[in-house]
């Protein structure tokens, strides 16, 4: 588990095919950054697969020029090529009449590596998608949920360790949910792997949570914006790109912020065995009670505060908080079930501040302001 | 003297004859799959190419065995040649048009995913496009044999080998001795025969076919 990524650059390319006026993709220019994902998004037929299969060449470039690494990708065998670059796409593209483990080992195999070192291999491969080797390494693909397959695509995409995976649309068959997984699991393997991703997707969200950068293309793969999400989700280049970063684009550049990144409030606090006559609110109309190990645990009003005889069963609990990794999207969800003010906590559960609706209504008017 | 004795006594001739029935119709059968797969292999991507091949071997399934066999011997004579020639063009029809079929039913995904991850060309048609092909293939050439069985019966019209000739000596001497019992011998054995050959594409489709794939 070594290669780190490498860049891609595309120059002018185009491809044009033949009986049709327009180009399928026209003068198509971009870097991308090694150790990057950059998502391609865009309506569908807009191109972007095409451009995204001009990279390893199941479609040839009608002009332009495309460097891997520095190494131009047009001089290179394609068969070599793909080799070296790791490819997964929608509903996994596996072959049926081979088990887990041998279509895992086929890049490999392909290299000419040996049986033991691709054996070592495939097993590596597995416990990184999480699908463990003894149960699963001879099943066949039908005998998979459309989530373990799409596992297995990665697998075989990851198996020849490449600086460079091209990912088409490869959770776009899974139901939601295990969409979500698939896509943590895809960032915390990016997070040790440091490839070159190019992925492509029609799902803004899905954009915005995995992209490093985010190319927003429209029709003949025209770059309409290329940015970061919060850059996109801030301030869209034009209306296209606005209409597709869709309703709520606020709220989604919430996601990109964690709790730990802005300035947090206090609350009047007090321990639960504090007596009640020592607390002094002050101009505040809230107290946060908290128990012996610091974490919060009940809400109460100066009116239940005057009248209490105890601070331990005072006012209401607390009944959702943050930590500081939450997102302020996650945040604003706290305040609304609160009615208020969002609890933050740290890693042992300790209270170490709160959040509340201003601070995230200045949070979006910052990320306007600055992109 | 009756059927049994009939065959007990006439054993080993019929014996010779049953596994020479047997053998030209199998090595016809293997001879018009690897034609039959290499013209499917040559076509299947062009939907012109596959009709023309699949309209072509059909045309040469409407040709009466006799007359197929009487346009065959003035050119190559009587005998072996003759037999192999009509039993490869009778095979090729449902070889050809299962492989087309076969190779024209594969995911486009998993070949392009095959292609995407490297495989070279050749690759991908015989590791992976043949290899999902295969059942189909498997099952044209199945019905192909049972189909040379009863046409190989015919060859002998050509002295062609087999349990033909039991038949047609019988039926040329109708109303004596033993004419009932060769024509009899002859048809029951290739009955007999089929069925064994059919058993042996059951093996051959449990030992050969990925239970990935298998149905």
């Amino acid at each position: 588990m070594a290669e780190k990524g490498i860049e891609i650059r595309l120059d002018h390319v185009t491809k044009r095919y033949a009986g049709q006026k327009a180009a399928a993709v026209d003068d198509f220019s971009m870097v991308v950054p090694a150790g990057q994902v950059v998502v391609f998004v865009g309506p569908s037929g807009c191109g972007k697969t095409t451009t995204m299969r001009m990279i390893n060449r199941l479609i040839e470039p009608t002009s332009g020029t495309i460097t891997i690494g520095g190494e131009d990708a047009l001089k290179i065998d394609p068969d070599d090529l793909r080799r070296r670059v790791g490819y997964a796409i929608q509903q996994a593209g596996l072959f049926p009449h081979f088990t887990v483990a041998q279509n895992i080992g086929i890049v490999p195999g392909l290299l000419g590596w040996d049986k033991k070192r691709t054996a070592d291999r495939v097993d590596e491969m597995m416990d990184l998608v999480g699908l463990d080797p003894g149960e699963f390494a001879g099943r066949f693909p039908r005998q998979l949920s459309g989530g373990q397959q799409q596992r297995v695509g990665v697998a075989r995409a990851l198996a020849a360790d490449p600086p460079v995976l091209l990912m088409d649309e490869p959770f776009g068959a899974v139901d939601p949910i295990t969409r979500g997984h698939l896509q943590d699991e895809l960032l915390r393997l990016q997070n040790e792997l440091r490839k070159t991703i190019v992925f492509v997707t029609h799902d803004f969200d899905e954009a915005v949570k995995l992209g490093d950068k985010i190319a927003v293309l429209g029709d003949r793969s025209t770059i309409l914006q290329y940015a970061t999400p919060d850059a996109i989700l801030a301030n869209p280049a034009d209306d296209t790109v606005a209409g597709f970063v869709g309703a709520g684009a606020s709220l989604k550049a919430l996601t990109l912020t964690r709790v730990r990144d802005v300035e947090l409030g206090h609350a009047v606090t007090a321990r639960a065995d504090a007596d009640p006559s020592t607390v002094d609110l002050g101009a505040e109309k809230w107290l946060l009670v908290l128990d012996r190990r610091d974490r919060p645990v009940r809400w109460a009003t100066q009116n239940e505060l005057r009248r209490a005889s105890s601070l331990a069963s005072i006012g209401r609990p607390v009944q959702d908080s943050v930590t500081l990794q939450s997102t302020l999207r996650d945040a604003l969800e706290a305040m609304v079930n609160e009615g208020g003010r969002a609890v933050v906590t740290g890693s042992r559960g300790e209270y170490v501040g709160t959040l509340d609706l201003t601070t995230v209504t200045d949070v979006v008017q910052q990320l306007r302001a600055n992109s | 003297m009756n059927v049994l004795e009939y065959v007990a006594d006439r054993w080993d001739r019929l014996s010779l004859q049953a596994f020479l029935h047997v053998s030209a119709v199998v090595q016809c059968t293997v001879l018009a799959a690897l034609l039959g797969v290499a013209i499917g292999v040559a076509v299947y991507r062009s939907p012109a190419g596959s009709a023309l091949a699949t309209a072509l071997a059909s045309t040469i399934l409407t040709i009466p065995s006799f007359a197929l066999l009487a346009l065959l011997i003035p050119v190559f004579g009587l005998g072996a040649d003759t037999t192999v020639i009509a039993l490869v063009l009778y095979a090729l029809l449902p070889i050809v048009r299962n492989t087309i079929v076969g190779l024209g039913g594969v995911d486009p995904a998993v070949s392009d995913a095959a292609r995407g991850i490297g495989m070279s060309r050749f690759g991908v048609l015989t590791r992976v496009e043949l290899r999902l092909a295969w059942p189909a293939i498997l099952a044209g050439m199945r019905v192909a044999t049972q189909m040379l069985m009863g046409i190989a019966v015919i060859a002998a019209y050509a002295k062609g080998p087999g349990l033909g000739s039991e038949v047609f000596s019988g039926l040329a001497n109708a109303g004596s001795a033993n004419s009932m019992n060769q024509a009899l011998t002859g048809t029951i054995g290739v009955v007999v025969l089929a069925l064994l050959l059919d058993g042996v594409y059951v093996l051959v489709n449990r030992f050969t076919v990925s239970r990935g794939v298998r149905g």
